[in-house]
């Protein structure tokens, strides 16, 4: 990774890194240290005496019923947000990857989402889905179904779901796209001649061929559901109703910030950053596959 | 494609207007919303074509705000968002353009030890630091401040990765004739490293903006201030007060000016957008 050719030792390359080190080790390294370190001790309210407790937090944490449910809510939200909005953006990136003309219109009336902020997506839906006024709720309930997120868990998390894949299905359709296009014609003309039609060619050659791209995408979704998807929860539920879209993000907010549980909270970051460090790694996995591949 | 079937090239680009529509469909609703006045928004059912009374509802939001808030519109939050985005973005963009250029370009010690230190803050996203950070900012007095807002966001492993890949695709002739002319490294570095990489700087610019734009656990923690809110704060704090009286009309042009800018940015510089977000991917 070292050029061939390069400069030889001085203190200019030091200088030269020296911004990037000092925000890494100021905002990042430290205050990760920091949460290492609060995540071994238990302080009182008043913030006035601190006990080394060894890991007296994580073992409250694993027996608390409620951060079971926590992560078993960000399990299924996440798989629910990368189902929905990976299987509509493979869907249309097929449809789009086929037709010939209208592509790159296509894919500009499809992407815009991707620029939209979690918050205001969830603004759009709330609004969509308020159970007085919505327009989705209205006609919900014309058709006899009595749409209320502010009461039923279930539909809470339906709608935190579909705005959250709302706003990803941008992404994925652009790779699933490009993905479709690097796709050697020779293969698809050559089963096309031993007989394949459309559909059998697409489950037989296009999607294995598209896996690596999946299994990138899927990784990425879970990413973006597990982190990215903050400011829709905090904007359609509040985590609520009881507790019922509590992820693991929006709980080390809700439980630090308004619940002052530093230890508790400190605790739960550094669980959190275990599951990034495994997804990190699973995403750099693919990569070194990719070049094989 | 191989072989021309007109009815299901009919069916694709039916099954493609039906999934346009249904990734549009809130933003019109939004758009309609914010085309018609207060007392329409109450009756239900809600309209579905749009009002006449856009302007007015634009001019409510910017200047003046709900109706029983502080009395002040969005326009100075729209000039913080805009600030806060841009802020981030050109520091990332400068850093990292400058630590890539130290790590592919200079034999020095510990040059592998602070490449895998930019490495792992991709490991640590600001959610999962949010309180230590939080005190971090504190104690540096950058509570309420743009630069609270901004520098904390500005490390990059994947702009320093980005660039690290372009300059090493960048021939080693170039620097060798470079010297053979007397440049110094910064006149390299200024002269033709940073022209060349000018569309990837371009790109990933494009999407460190709606990046930056969106940003909203991190201004909703340093944040105390009216006078420092974002935008896309501002949403949310209308959504809480739209409990009690709800003025969706201005809550929906509050939507639309937050998501206006960065919606404007990938129409209009999509084939950058695309490039720059394949790119940092990599």
């Amino acid at each position: 990774m070292l050029k061939n050719v390069h400069f030889g030792p001085s203190v200019l390359p030091f200088l030269l890194v020296l911004p990037q080190i000092v925000v890494t080790l100021v905002f990042f390294i430290w205050p990760a240290s920091q949460a290492l370190y609060q995540s071994v001790l238990i302080e009182d309210p008043f913030g006035l005496k601190t006990e080394f407790v060894w890991f007296k937090n994580f073992e409250e944490l694993f027996q608390d019923p409620l951060y079971w449910s926590s992560f078993e809510i960000t399990v299924v939200f996440s798989f629910l947000v990368a189902f929905l909005s990976m299987s509509f953006a493979l869907l249309l990136a097929l449809f789009a990857d086929r037709v010939i003309k209208g592509t790159g219109v296509y894919r500009t009336l499809l992407i815009w989402p991707y620029a939209v902020a979690p918050v205001t997506a969830g603004a759009l839906w709330v609004f969509m889905f308020n159970p007085t006024l919505g327009v989705v709720s209205y006609a919900l309930s014309a058709l006899g179904y009595d749409w209320n997120h502010q009461l039923s868990g279930s539909e809470a998390m339906a709608l935190v779901v579909m705005a959250s894949a709302w706003k990803q299905v941008a992404y994925n359709f652009l790779f699933f796209l490009a993905g479709l296009q690097s796709i050697p014609r020779s293969l698809i003309e050559a089963a096309a001649i031993d007989g394949a039609g459309p559909g059998r060619r697409t489950i037989d050659i296009i999607l294995p061929l598209l896996s690596p791209t999946t299994f990138f995408l899927l990784v990425i979704n879970i990413v973006y559901a597990f982190f990215e998807t903050f400011g829709v929860i905090h904007a359609v539920t509040a985590g609520g109703p009881a507790g019922a879209t509590n992820t693991l993000v929006y709980k080390v907010f809700n439980d630090g910030f308004v619940g002052l549980d530093l230890g508790g909270s400190a605790a739960q970051s550094v669980i959190l950053m275990i599951i990034v460090i495994g997804l990190t790694v699973a995403q750099f996995k693919y990569i070194e596959k990719k070049v094989a591949y | 494609m191989v072989e021309n079937r007109p009815l299901l090239t009919f069916f694709s680009h039916i099954m493609l207007i039906l999934g346009v529509v249904m990734i549009a469909f809130p933003i019109w609703i939004m758009f309609v919303a914010a085309s018609h006045p207060e007392t329409r928004m109450t009756q239900v059912p809600l309209p579905l074509l749009p009002g006449g009374f856009f302007f007015e509802n634009l001019d409510i939001a910017l200047n003046k705000g709900l109706s029983g808030q502080s009395g002040e519109g969005v326009a100075r939050m729209l000039f913080n968002s805009l600030l806060m985005a841009l802020m981030i973005a050109v520091g990332k963009i400068v850093i990292s353009l400058l630590s890539a250029f130290a790590i592919v370009y200079f034999r020095f010690p510990f040059r592998m030890f602070f490449f895998w230190m930019i490495f792992i803050t991709l490991m640590l996203p600001v959610e999962v630091r949010i309180l230590p950070t939080y005190e971090v900012v504190a104690n540096l007095g950058m509570l309420d401040s743009y630069w609270g807002l901004s520098i904390p966001l500005i490390a990059s492993a994947t702009a320093t990765f980005m660039f690290r890949q372009v300059f090493l695709t960048i021939p080693d002739e170039l620097l060798e004739a470079a010297r053979i002319d007397g440049a110094g490294p910064m006149r390299f570095f200024w002269d033709i490293l940073v022209p060349m990489s000018r569309t990837n700087i371009a790109a990933l610019f494009v999407i460190l903006f709606i990046y930056g734009w969106n940003q909203y656990l991190w201004p909703l923690l340093i944040t105390s201030e009216p006078q420092m809110y974002t935008v896309v704060m501002g949403i949310k704090q209308m959504l809480e007060a739209a409990e009690q009286a709800p003025e969706w009309n201005v809550i929906m042009m509050t939507a639309l000016l937050a998501m206006l800018p960065p919606i404007c940015v990938v129409i209009f510089m999509q084939s950058l957008f695309v490039r720059g977000l394949t790119e940092t991917e990599k």
